[in-house]
């Protein structure tokens, strides 16, 4: 048949040309695949002979790098907590509450968050930053990601509670429960889905960004990994590859592992503000 | 019967009042800060560092300085070299590229379509600094990936870098944000009924006239929110600079590298604000035009 015949041709066709640009995406990013395990890698691409975690003991023996994760933890850690609890709270009151101008801060918040972002905020960042005497604390970076994060959250999590019948809070409250039990007992379980995916996102946000903290830290011990990542240089500047490789794929795992599990549990889709 | 609210106004400004504080110190306060800043010759050491003064549009002239204005390392060149930046690696790049992607991921096998999607997705949650280094190792002149396949095919090594470094980081901001343009196609492809589709296959149409005549149309909208908001992002991106620090000799200095560079390599404070209340001035229109436009979608949807 002529239909089925240019059918399967354009098919074919397609099939081509999707596995064409599937590789040249995976590219640049195949040398990471074998660089970490290779205890002589350079930035040539080579399979590693033998496969070795010698690179990760390295990584692992030097306490700098360590550190380092372990500020992007703390201060992933707390943004997110931030993030979640604060978002969570006036998500719900913009909800459920009747606080006049609803709408009007919804919008304001969208429109100064797109407008303040990273390059624009540099300097005023820095500036309250100073004037508050938070330079080179963890606190500085958490609160500024923060702010910055939230108006996003709260667009996501408040479309997420409207869509959640009212009745479950109304029944409870019939019950005697009181507003604050309502929300703690009956809402918070409900919500906790789309929680999720705000925290995911914001931890995902703070545990990769650069800028921020380069800005924000002078010390070495506070420095996240994105930004002590750099000390990984010889004297002359050459990057130090083993160590790079091995350290840069550590650093990544946490980012992979959640886009797993979000892709395992709800489907990676996108929410909120970037929502069509 | 009045609509009983779940939470008293009390209670709801307190449930507010956190995002509020953290909102109005770290967002709002900085935006009027910068305008106030910009204002002055505040350094970040020195005399003006405590005690700046006021010198009304002395930052804006010197910005719009005819003199200098589109020399190298000057506010007009990174304005015109971010503009086509946005051009080619957004406008062009990602949501041409993404559009592509989608329309492929309809009709090839699904295991083809993870393949595909899961490159895709990967150059785009990774870490910054890791994609950087990534690209800084994929184009090394001596060993990196892309000359070994330049050589192997017979063609003379390039060190892009440092050749053509503008158009290194627009390629390499397309393969960076692809991704969103092509998930956000996704979703909208699979908003159009399958039938239609169908219908057209009966006709004989090729997939060139059911993306032209089907599906393009129906997703008018989705196209446009994203050419707004993908504009949005790589005007303010800061990620080149993890591949080029904006060089060499100032040919890949962004606005938002640009910014930097005055405000924490000179220590100009106050002109690093004049340039940041520029680029939020470009942004608010460009943000202002996306809420009207999400507003009219969901009026419709209502």
């Amino acid at each position: 048949m002529q239909i089925s015949r240019s059918i399967y041709m354009r098919r074919a066709v397609f099939s081509v040309v999707a596995s064409l640009i599937g590789v040249v995406f995976a590219l640049p990013l195949v040398w990471f695949i074998f660089a970490p395990f290779n205890a002589r890698a350079e930035l040539g691409l080579a399979i590693p002979s033998p496969f070795t975690l010698s690179n990760f003991v390295t990584v692992f023996q030097n306490s700098f790098a360590m550190h380092a994760l372990l500020n992007s933890l703390i201060q992933a850690f707390g943004g997110v907590i931030l993030v979640g609890g604060a978002a969570t709270l006036a998500a719900y009151a913009l909800s459920r509450s009747s606080i006049p101008g609803k709408g009007a801060v919804t919008y304001i918040l969208l429109l100064f968050s797109s407008v303040v972002s990273g390059s624009a905020a540099m300097v005023p960042i820095f500036l309250i930053i100073s004037a508050i005497g938070l330079i080179d604390t963890h606190l500085a970076v958490i609160l500024v990601f923060a702010g910055g994060l939230l108006p996003t959250a709260m667009f996501i999590l408040r479309d997420f509670i409207d869509a959640i019948p009212r009745s479950y809070e109304e029944s409870a409250m019939v019950a005697g429960a009181s507003p604050i039990q309502a929300f703690f007992d009956v809402a918070l379980p409900v919500i906790r889905p789309g929680i999720v995916v705000v925290v995911v996102w914001a931890f995902v946000n703070i545990w990769g960004s650069f800028l921020i903290p380069f800005i924000l830290l002078r010390k070495d011990t506070l420095m996240p990994a994105s930004v002590a990542i750099y000390s990984f240089y010889s004297e002359a500047g050459t990057p130090i590859v083993t160590l790079l490789a091995a350290y840069s794929l550590i650093y990544s795992l946490p980012v992979i592992v959640l886009y797993l599990f979000v892709n395992w549990k709800f489907g990676f889709r996108f929410f909120g503000g970037i929502k069509s | 019967m009045k609509k009983f609210s779940l939470l008293s106004t009390r209670a709801g400004a307190v449930f507010v009042a956190p995002a509020a504080a953290l909102v109005g110190v770290f967002v709002i306060i900085p935006f009027f800060w910068v305008i106030v800043v910009s204002f002055t010759n505040k350094t970040l050491l020195g005399r003006t560092a405590i005690d700046p003064d006021f010198v009304g549009l002395q930052n804006y002239f010197t910005l719009f300085n005819p003199a200098t204005f589109f020399a190298r390392g000057q506010f007009g060149f990174s304005l015109i070299l971010t503009v086509q930046f946005v051009l080619f690696s957004a406008l062009i790049g990602q949501a041409l590229l993404g559009l592509i992607l989608a329309w492929l991921s309809q009709s090839v096998s699904p295991t083809l379509k993870n393949f595909l999607q899961t490159a895709v997705i990967a150059a785009w949650i990774l870490p910054e600094v890791v994609i950087g280094f990534a690209w800084f190792a994929f184009l090394d002149y001596d060993n990196g990936t892309l000359n070994m396949i330049m050589r192997g095919l017979g063609l003379p090594p390039a060190d892009l870098l440092l050749q053509q470094p503008f158009w290194v980081i627009v390629v390499f901001n397309t393969w960076r944000g692809a991704a969103f343009s092509m998930m956000l196609f996704n979703s909208a492809f699979q908003s159009i009924p399958p039938s239609y589709f169908q219908a057209a296959d009966v006709a004989g149409a090729s997939s060139w006239q059911k993306l032209r005549d089907i599906a393009l149309p129906l997703i008018r909208g989705h196209v446009v929110t994203d050419l707004i908001l993908i504009t949005m992002w790589t005007f303010n991106v800061f990620t080149p600079f993890l591949l080029t620090s904006g060089g060499p000799s100032y040919r890949t200095e962004l606005l938002s590298i640009y910014t930097y560079r005055v405000a924490f390599k000179d220590f100009e404070f106050g002109r690093g604000a004049a340039v940041g209340v520029i680029i939020m001035l470009i942004n608010l229109a460009f943000a202002l035009v996306y809420l009207q436009i999400a507003k009219k979608k969901k009026a419709e949807a209502e």
